[in-house]
């Protein structure tokens, strides 16, 4: 299959690009690593009139720490949040993400802004980005914002960028020594779009579980944070009954629906599985 | 709406010019536009990994990028490596070891193979497994591929290890 024809713009840019964007109406995408969206074009689920490419655009590349924050070009390549070791001392979670997103040549091209813009709820980056509580910033017409993670997803590939804005950076707050991280998730096979993954990030400051934050893909129609389970963590030593609390308070934080791969009550037995197993990790490194 | 754009770029050493539509894919401009059509395009939507190519060092799939989006890029497809005789060795060992049948995915697999070995010098299974992970191949269930890059990954450190050896002390 082919995309069907569309006229291409390269802004350098990003108030080029949004005045792109807004000279093409409605009709128009912007395209960065393309790794979602060309495939989407091929299978002509969209055909956009005009393509806005802001794969030059300098402004939206580089990793860099700011003090307290991490700031993530929107054009950051998942094989730069798996390789970089800012992101490696400062947001070890998203590293630890990053090899079980698709595969090595996707991950060579994709990008970390792409996959959070599109706000895939099978997406590894996505939920990630609730668990460690990041802000997007976006620009558009009307100047630049900073939007929470968790107000940022808000519905099926529905995210807080209105038609006409840009994705430009996500902010992360520097993990400090005594956070703890894991994560894992269940798929048929490597690279596959899991059936239920998990990231956890929480601190443990004298052997006390605070500042919990779970986030898990694969179980909805956005990435979802588990704050039943967190509630059942928190102000708690990290042990075998905290644990299994937090696995069973799961049933109120998800309510995943059956579907073609799992039912729902076998996606909610994973995710309890994929909890205990990550939760136990950290407990034991601890 | 779609006139041809000017796009300038490297492939396999030669630096080009040409003009392309904008719905064109690097796979469709290297088969069409330039008749290299050792990068085969399989599923034209980024699953089945056999129109892998060397973009700016790293192997990316040639049908999920525009060819408008490789101007100014560095492009190797898998007759560059093989003139420059990049993968003359694991092209040996796929031949002996019978790390083909149709040959269909050969191209992709090879370039995903130069991919992980010019990262990582002596991957383990596991990992040589992960990097084909987008790569199908419906003939040879994979453990001759496995195989085959294992024993050339051991091949270049033994020759490594040797030419040191060499070295006078």
């Amino acid at each position: 299959m082919k995309a069907r024809a569309f006229s291409y713009v390269c802004p350098a840019t990003v108030a080029e690009a949004l005045d792109a964007f807004a000279a093409a109406g409605s009709e128009a995408s912007f395209i960065a690593g393309g790794q979602s969206l060309v495939p989407a074009l091929a299978l002509r689920l969209q055909a956009p009139e005009c393509l806005v490419d802001i794969g030059r655009i300098a402004e939206l590349r580089g990793i860099s720490q700011d003090g307290e924050w991490l700031r993530l070009g929107a054009l950051t390549r998942h094989v730069e949040v798996h390789d970089h070791p800012l992101i490696a001392a400062c947001a070890p979670l998203l590293a630890l993400a990053a090899p079980f997103v698709a595969h090595p040549a996707i991950r060579n091209r994709g990008t970390l802004g792409g996959s959070i813009a599109l706000a895939d709820p099978a997406s590894e980056f996505p939920a990630m980005m609730l668990a460690v509580a990041a802000e997007m910033e976006i620009a558009g017409p009307a100047g630049r914002r900073r939007v929470p993670a968790t107000d940022f997803f808000q519905d099926l590939y529905q995210t807080a960028i209105e038609p006409g804005e840009l994705l430009v950076a996500i902010h992360i707050p520097v993990a400090r020594p005594g956070h703890r991280c894991a994560f894992d998730e269940f798929a048929r096979r490597r690279g596959d779009y899991a059936i239920v993954g998990c990231g956890v990030m929480l601190a443990l400051p004298a052997d006390v579980v605070n500042e919990a934050r779970i986030a898990f893909l694969s179980v909805g129609s956005t990435p979802l944070r588990a704050r039943a389970a967190e509630a059942a963590l928190n102000g708690r030593p990290l042990d075998a009954a905290a644990i299994r609390d937090a696995q069973a308070a799961l049933a109120s934080d998800l309510d995943p629906a059956d579907d073609e791969q799992v039912p729902a009550a076998m996606r909610l037995h994973l995710a309890r599985v994929l909890l205990g197993r990550l939760l136990g990790k950290i407990a034991a490194a601890a | 709406m779609s006139a041809h754009l000017p796009i300038t770029l490297s492939v396999n050493g030669e630096e080009l010019t040409r003009r392309v539509e904008p719905r064109e894919t690097l796979a469709d401009f290297l088969r069409r536009d330039l008749g290299l059509t050792g990068t085969h395009a399989g599923c034209e939507m980024g699953a089945c990994g056999a129109c892998l190519v060397m973009l700016d060092g790293l192997p990316v799939h040639a049908c999920l990028i525009f060819a408008v989006q490789a101007a100014g890029a560095t492009i190797q497809t898998v007759e560059g490596l093989t003139e420059s005789a990049a993968i003359a060795d694991l092209q040996s060992v796929f031949h002996t070891r019978n790390a083909l049948q149709c040959g269909f995915c050969t191209p992709g697999m090879l370039v995903a193979a130069h991919g992980l070995l010019s990262r990582c010098a002596m991957p383990s299974r596991e990992e040589i497994r992960d990097a084909l992970s987008g790569n199908y191949c419906r003939c040879t269930g994979y453990e001759a591929i496995v195989d085959a890059i294992e024993t050339v990954a051991r091949r270049r450190a033994g020759e490594a290890a040797s030419s040191m050896a060499e070295e006078p002390a």
